[in-house]
């Protein structure tokens, strides 16, 4: 009985094995349990939210490839490409965060040069629990080391990114991880093994037992028994992962390699049957060729091992010396493997033996796609009746900025991003710190702008509305910069998709998600579900993150969000209604995650985003800034210290000062206008037919905000300064 | 006259030398491999910022076997002007061609953010177009840049006016705040005896253009181009 079960503990289900019996004609042997074990987990195969990502536009004018591959690849002109993708680290980042976080700005890097492209940017967005428990602050500390470490040796810039502290992270934090490449598009490599004949290569590190199952362990919910999974964690060496990064690059560009797929999840098992799957080939091999790290490894620790820093490469057997001298140059090892044959099966051979004899498309598409159950939790429409007004309002607004300025959520990351190298390949135009990072390309004369956003509270609130901001607000911020989006890649953070309650939020996520990209134009050309972020029953919010590309012809034509001149004019751009519900101040000074979302009007969010860009385009304003946490007196405090300059700003035209100051709402913007452009922007709204208002002016040293003829709010940029920028290193130091 | 950029495995920052030499200061410029024997009729050289080896065991600890470093050492006697940046710096405290030694930041974080230097020596080939004292705005991104001298070697450093940098404010004024690592007495670049030999922790290499932020690192690559000129005149 106890042997009958053997792949219940590998995370199978038994009608799973029944279709693995079926479609193999017998019963699996013990390495083959264990590749469809990884390649049928949640993480590889996307068994239970399948069905609901074809929700996504994927294709689009500048669409070169979609989700399925390594990573997507969007059209920028001139014969270029930008490549990028986000994935998820969560459960690896909740062990070993330092560890758990490099080999996940390893791994999406590994996707981007994997296509052909060199990468030129990171970003992260990162979930932890409060930073007022040690262990959140360790977890904190060593992913932000990690993320550190790894893009730093590699000497790729880490340009951007996004942090929130609530409980529910606490025992599963996020670590998202995106990488943007460029390429010339005649470049593209897909991973697919295809050439009968061709020979089968393994590149770089040795094969050891490290990451062993390291997807299932990713597909299963988090328990105190986690810590256990350690040995499930990989450890990265991006030394090697730089070196491996240059050299493959460098066979690509001298078309020495017909296929390449790196090693990520699943290890040798994914490589192998995704690129034959791909190419609708089959590739033999002897597993005894691969180069490990110790004696005695079984043949299931070889195919599943997730040891870092290897590629596969499909190569034409004349290449082979060519290929074997590129790496030969930066001191890499080399493995002929075996090599791609036309039967569409996955052999491996150990000792002599046949070990596996798979069908390639099975094991890597024969997975079943579930249509799980859903059902609204009962939270949802008991949250979303609550009326933040029956609160009682603050009595002293100066102190209610500052809280809301030292709050964990807002407050400047620059202890955070300046352990990160945001400048190395001198390309970073803005850096991180404004709404979106911009990075020049030498290549091609342009520059491209890069963001990562989601909010999990507000996805919590709403799922659906939750899903549709992420996407505005992240292609907002690219606007911001007077960027054109250009695609979108997406990471999924839920809670297990097996409860009912949680398949619900994701569905409505995901389907609000699509609308936004529907509406707002811009196609989801890849990412990465991450399902089971759970502790004890205990799920996290609901939370996805969207990657956002834009494309700006000229990078001298980048907008940024700090004021630059006194008495240049402050306008606000886009619709008056705004929300406390869910909002950075019920959160931060009530202490309450409740009441509805602002509602999002996509066809004006859509005019906001064509207008601004337009307004950045023809040099009329001197600074943008989406309005998001904190609403109008945050973003109003964000500009003033960018710039380093006071405003006074008047509300004349809200009848309440607290949700014209601290509501929340989409698809908004705070501009500085110099005087002589006002008549011309104003009237380029009016012809778009967006609102605008004037609302103040650059001056002085303070942020001074009047309602009804008093000053309700005055407060010196120095007092702004210290509560925004001293909190993490007062925290964590 | 033509700059090299060596590069060594784990270099990160070549190419940024490489590019400014060649699109800001239009100046012929060749990468020279950390295989290679022979510096390559080259007129000054760069090492690079990055994690050569990794950074494994020490910065710069592995990188001074390859079989380049005798081709610089070798130039660097015959006087050639040798700048290590970061990374580089480390190459060459390791190698014995710079005194000191750099170790990890005192606060233990890596650190990248833009800094101040202040001038110290401008009689060198890297520094001569800048007056003394002049304030540069550069940035410096490392973990292990605290660099130290004992007193005594610090002595004899600072009687032959090896203390090329140091960390200060805006204003020039050498303050504990301005110190981004820990340095001894907020030094941030150095020299051999001879002068031909800098170090430095600050990138003046990311320094090169109004877009990326400030154009005070070009002084240095514009120092050693008008050294040279100059030299051929004569």
């Amino acid at each position: 009985m106890a042997e009958q079960q053997v792949w219940r503990k590998l995370g199978l289900t038994d009608r799973e094995y029944d279709m693995i019996v079926e479609q193999v004609g017998r019963e699996p042997n013990e390495a083959e349990l264990n590749m469809y074990s990884v390649m049928w987990s949640e993480h590889c195969c996307y068994k239970h939210s399948l069905s609901s990502l074809k929700l996504f536009p994927t294709t689009g004018k500048r669409v070169i490839q979609g989700p399925g591959e390594n990573a997507g690849v969007v059209d920028i002109g001139g014969g270029w490409s930008a490549v990028f993708k986000i994935e998820s680290h969560n459960h690896p980042s909740a062990v070993e965060p330092y560890q758990g976080a490099a080999t996940g700005v390893g791994g999406i890097l590994r996707d981007i040069f994997t296509m052909g492209a060199q990468p030129v940017a990171f970003l992260n967005s990162l979930r932890f629990g409060n930073p007022d428990s040690a262990r959140n602050r360790y977890l904190f500390d060593g992913v932000v080391a990690g993320i550190g470490g790894y893009g730093n040796c590699v000497g790729i810039p880490t340009v951007g990114g996004e942090i929130y502290f609530e409980p529910c992270y606490g025992g599963n934090p996020l670590v998202n991880a995106m990488c943007v490449g460029v390429m010339p598009t005649e470049r593209l490599v897909l991973g697919k093994a295809t050439g009968e004949g061709n020979l089968v290569v393994l590149v770089g590190a040795r094969t050891g037992r490290d990451g062993i199952h390291g997807v299932t362990f990713a597909s299963e919910e988090l328990s105190e028994k986690s810590e256990e999974r350690r040995p499930a964690v990989q450890v990265g060496d991006p030394f090697l992962g730089k070196l491996l990064m240059d050299a493959t690059l460098e066979a690509i560009e001298k078309k020495l390699v017909c296929g390449v797929q790196d090693f990520g999840g699943a290890g040798l098992t994914c490589a192998l049957t995704e690129t034959a799957s791909r190419a609708g080939t089959g590739i033999e091999i002897d597993l005894d060729l691969v180069p490990l790290r110790e004696e005695g490894m079984h043949p299931y620790e070889i195919l599943t091992s997730e040891s870092q820093e290897r590629m596969l490469l499909i190569i034409e057997p004349e290449k082979l010396a060519a290929v074997e001298e590129v790496f030969r140059r930066w001191e890499l090892q080399l493995a002929v493997l075996g090599k791609v044959t036309g039967d569409g099966r996955v052999v491996a051979r150990h000792h002599g033996a046949v070990v596996v004899d798979l069908p390639a498309a099975s094991v890597a598409g024969g997975a079943p796609v579930y249509n799980p159950e859903s059902r609204e939790p009962e939270y949802f429409s008991r949250l979303a009746g609550f009326d933040p007004l029956t609160l009682p309002p603050p009595e002293d607004y100066n102190k209610t900025l500052l809280d809301l300025l030292s709050a964990p959520d807002i407050a400047s990351k620059e202890w955070v991003w300046r352990r990160y190298d945001y400048m190395v390949r001198t390309c970073t135009v803005q850096g991180p710190g404004g709404d979106a990072a911009v990075i020049r390309l030498r290549e091609t004369g342009q520059a491209l702008a890069l963001t990562v956003d989601g909010n999990g509270r507000h996805t919590y609130l709403d799922p659906y509305r939750g899903g549709m901001m992420a996407v505005a607000e992240a292609t907002r911020n690219l606007s911001c910069t007077g960027a054109e989006p250009i695609g979108v890649t997406d990471c999924l953070n839920f809670g297990s998709p097996e409860n009912p309650e949680i398949y619900w939020q994701f569905r409505q996520a995901v389907e609000g998600m699509a609308a936004a990209c529907r509406a707002l134009d811009v196609p989801v050309v890849g990412g990465n579900v991450s399902f089971y972020n759970e502790v004890e029953g205990e799920a996290i919010y609901p939370t996805p993150v969207v990657g956002a590309v834009g494309l700006i012809e000229s990078p001298q034509q980048q907008c940024g969000l700090a004021l630059r001149r006194e008495k240049d004019l402050l306008l606000l751009l886009g619709p008056r209604e705004t929300s406390l519900g869910g909002s950075q101040y019920l959160k931060s000074c009530c202490g309450k995650v409740a009441g509805s979302l602002a509602e999002l009007d996509l066809v004006m969010e859509h005019r906001v985003q064509a207008l601004l860009r337009s307004l950045i385009g023809r040099g009329l304003i001197a600074s943008a800034h989406d309005l998001s946490d904190g609403g109008l007196a945050v973003a109003l405090a964000e500009c003033c210290l960018g710039g380093g300059l006071g405003a006074e700003v008047n509300l004349a035209q809200a009848d309440s000062p607290l949700p014209a100051m601290f509501g929340e709402g989409p698809s908004r913007i705070l501009m500085s206008v110099g005087p002589e452009n006002q008549a011309a922007v104003v009237e380029a709204a009016g012809e778009a037919g967006v609102k605008i208002c004037e609302i103040g002016a650059v001056t002085g040293d303070a942020l001074i905000i009047c309602h009804g003829g008093d000053i309700i709010l005055k407060l010196k940029l120095s007092a702004m300064k210290k509560a925004y920028e001293e909190v993490f290193s007062c925290i964590m130091e | 006259m033509k700059f090299g950029v060596i590069v060594f495995p784990g270099s990160n920052c070549d190419l940024d030398s490489y590019f400014l030499v060649r699109d800001i200061l239009r100046q012929p410029v060749e990468y020279i491999y950390y295989y290679e024997e022979s510096i390559k009729q080259c007129d000054a050289i760069i090492l690079p910022g990055g994690f050569t080896y990794g950074d494994y065991l020490r910065s710069g600890a592995i990188a001074r076997f390859s079989p380049v470093m005798s081709a610089v050492a070798d130039f660097a006697d015959r006087g050639g002007a040798v700048l290590g940046i970061c990374n580089g710096f480390q190459v060459l405290t390791e190698a014995g061609l710079l005194p000191g030694a750099l170790y990890r930041n005192d606060h233990l974080q890596f650190r990248c953010e833009q800094v101040y230097v202040r001038v110290e020596n401008n009689s060198l080939p890297f520094t001569r177009s800048a007056s003394l004292g002049k304030v540069l705005e550069i940035p410096v991104a490392h973990g292990d840049g605290n660099y130290y001298a004992p007193p005594e070697l610090l002595r004899e450093m600072k009687a032959n006016n090896q203390v090329v940098f140091r960390y200060t404010d805006r204003d020039g004024n050498v303050t504990e705040g301005a110190n981004p690592n820990g340095s001894v007495e907020n030094i941030a670049g150095v020299c051999n005896r001879e002068g031909n030999v800098v170090g430095m922790m600050p990138h003046p290499e990311r320094a090169g253009e109004k877009i990326l932020g400030s154009k005070h690192g070009l002084i240095i690559f514009k120092s050693i181009i008008s050294y040279f000129l100059n030299r051929e005149v004569v």
